[in-house]
């Protein structure tokens, strides 16, 4: 089982935890500048990596904020969190 | 060498020596017509029936480990055609019909063994849109009956039917002509007959880089070299989007972990498949007596080839709330395969954006039944360069012109499908 460091919770099971998709995708900033096609990259396109991966979880049955997880995908190890707003050490965002 | 009872008699007299091996492993060539990256069953369907039925036979399939070591060895067997859509409705009954068919048209016997697949309704909501499903299905000449709990009961007597139990069973939609079919057989077969027309099965060769000039496909850099090809086709399943990348091609896929597990083998007491939507659990004895099960993907992003402990002790909590029984067994092993979860819960079959390179992928949970229906719909998008009209439906841009094929209605949400 994944054990993830909650920023404001400290370490805890998965099981508390749901999964809520890769966190790098961006909703553009201004609806109005861009057309359909950016619209609908944003919405199906993911990068999916293989290894590092930054994502967002929600602590459902904990503090219920949603926070941001480093995972590597090919090995789930967790390797940091931060809260939604907050910087993870050792690594870009 | 042609298998027939004969030739195991002969062979059982010279105490089995003369055996050859079922394909053949050349050295790659510098070149091909086509080359398919993967040696799943889909990438090894597809070589035969483009040198079947296409008369191209310049084809190497590339498989980075051992052919069938991928899905195809790891899924849970079911063949079923019981969509709602048009579009998965005719894909899957050419598919079906295929199968049923196969053992023969490939002298190999893959075991397909139509036991028929039972979807569980655990409400009267759930029948009802059971029998909407089921309707939609005969409509499109498929075959579907709709069950009430007596039954169910005497089809599947060791299931909980009483008024107490955990998820109430009201009734379920049954295919009678889905079931299962042994997978290595599967990979074996379609490899053994496409190596007899000529095709190249090449394996231990990992796709490192597509080399793309002026909007056109070369060939691909791999471990053993490079490749060049007219025409390159990807079916690595999981692994759908690094293989895209390396032409610059992004998808709407995410890689999610899938597991099976299997408990120790018992004597015969189930002879048919049973699911469990609401519970998201499928059933089924194998020819070996073990309880094969499986559920839900684990839920995010996975490239391991295997998962954790929750997700198994859900599948088994909802095994044992259904089938009571099941509490005395032992599991034996459990084991993950990486699928590719689309945006819309359908497959991709067809043309990407750069000349030449086509894309098999996105199969999410369901991939193994569409085997000889995807082989043969792929082997003709690459043989035409245009899809075929099972498949026509199936295409990339599908995302962007709003042709979405959802089939549970769940939205861009890949671990929902
Ligand atoms: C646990 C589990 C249960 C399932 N149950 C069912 C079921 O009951 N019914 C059903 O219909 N479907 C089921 N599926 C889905 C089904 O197994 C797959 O959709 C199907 O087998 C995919 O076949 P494939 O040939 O496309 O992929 P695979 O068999 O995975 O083949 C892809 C191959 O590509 C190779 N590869 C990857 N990258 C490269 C590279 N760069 N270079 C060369 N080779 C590469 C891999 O090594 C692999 O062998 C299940 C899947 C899992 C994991
Ligand atoms: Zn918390």
């Amino acid at each position: 089982m994944l054990l993830i460091p909650c920023p404001h919770c400290g370490p805890r099971a998965q099981v508390e935890f749901a999964y809520g998709g890769d966190a790098t995708v961006a909703r553009p900033v201004d609806p109005d500048a861009v057309g359909a096609r950016q619209w609908l990259d944003h919405v199906y396109l993911r990068e999916n990596p293989k290894g590092p991966h930054l994502e967002w979880w929600q602590h459902v049955a904990g503090c219920r904020a949603w926070i941001r997880v480093r995972r590597d995908t090919v090995t789930h190890a967790v390797l940091g969190a931060a809260t939604a707003a907050g910087s993870i050490e050792g690594g870009a965002s | 060498m042609r298998y027939s009872f004969l030739a195991l008699a002969a062979n059982a007299l010279r105490g089995h020596r003369r055996w050859r091996p079922a394909w053949r492993s050349p050295q790659p060539q510098r070149g091909y017509e086509v080359v398919i990256v993967g040696g799943g069953g889909h990438a090894l369907a597809t070589a035969y029936y483009l040198a079947k039925l296409h008369g191209v036979t310049d084809v190497a399939v590339l498989e980075r480990g051992w052919i069938g070591g991928g899905n195809t060895g790891r899924n849970t067997t079911i063949v079923r055609s019981n969509y709602l859509h048009d579009a998965n409705a005719h894909f899957y009954e050419h598919s079906l019909k295929l199968w049923e068919g196969l053992s023969r048209d490939l002298n190999y016997n893959v075991m397909f063994s139509p036991r028929g697949v039972l979807n569980l309704a655990h409400s009267d909501g759930q029948l009802e849109t059971y029998s909407r499903r089921g309707n939609a299905m005969r409509m499109n000449g498929i075959d579907a009956v709709l069950l009430d709990r007596e039954q169910v009961r005497a089809m599947v007597p060791d299931l909980d039917c009483s008024p107490q139990a955990r998820y109430p069973v009201h009734g379920g939609l049954l295919q009678p002509r889905g079931g299962t079919a042994r997978h290595d057989a599967v990979a074996w077969g379609f490899a053994r007959a496409a190596s007899a027309l000529g095709v190249d099965i090449i394996q231990q060769c990992e796709v490192t880089g597509i080399r793309v000039e002026a909007g056109r496909v070369q060939g691909v850099e791999t471990t053993r070299g490079y490749i060049g090809a007219s025409k390159v086709a990807i079916a690595v399943a999981g692994h759908s989007s690094r293989v895209a990348a390396m032409a610059g091609v992004a998808l709407p896929i995410e890689s999610h972990v899938l597991q099976a597990m299997v408990t120790e083998p018992v004597k015969p007491f189930l002879d048919t498949v049973v699911t469990s939507g609401a519970t998201h659990l499928y059933v089924s004895q194998t020819n070996k007596g073990e309880v094969l099960l499986g559920g839900d993907i684990d839920g995010y992003n996975s490239y391991a080839q295997r998962g954790n402990l929750p997700i198994v002790e859900d599948v088994l909590r909802a095994a044992v709330s259904l089938f009571p029984r099941l509490s005395r067994l032992r599991l034996m092993r459990t084991w993950g395969g990486i699928m590719d979860m689309t945006m819309d819960g359908s497959p991709i079959i067809g043309k990407l954006p750069v000349g030449g390179l086509y894309l098999n992928g996105g199969w999410c949970y369901g991939g193994f039944k569409a085997t000889p229906g995807s082989g043969w719909v792929f082997a003709h998008t690459v043989a035409h360069d245009e899809p075929h009209a099972l498949n026509a439906a199936f295409s990339l841009e599908r995302f962007w012109s709003g042709h979405l094929i959802d089939e549970k209605g769940a939205g861009a949400t890949p671990g929902a499908h």
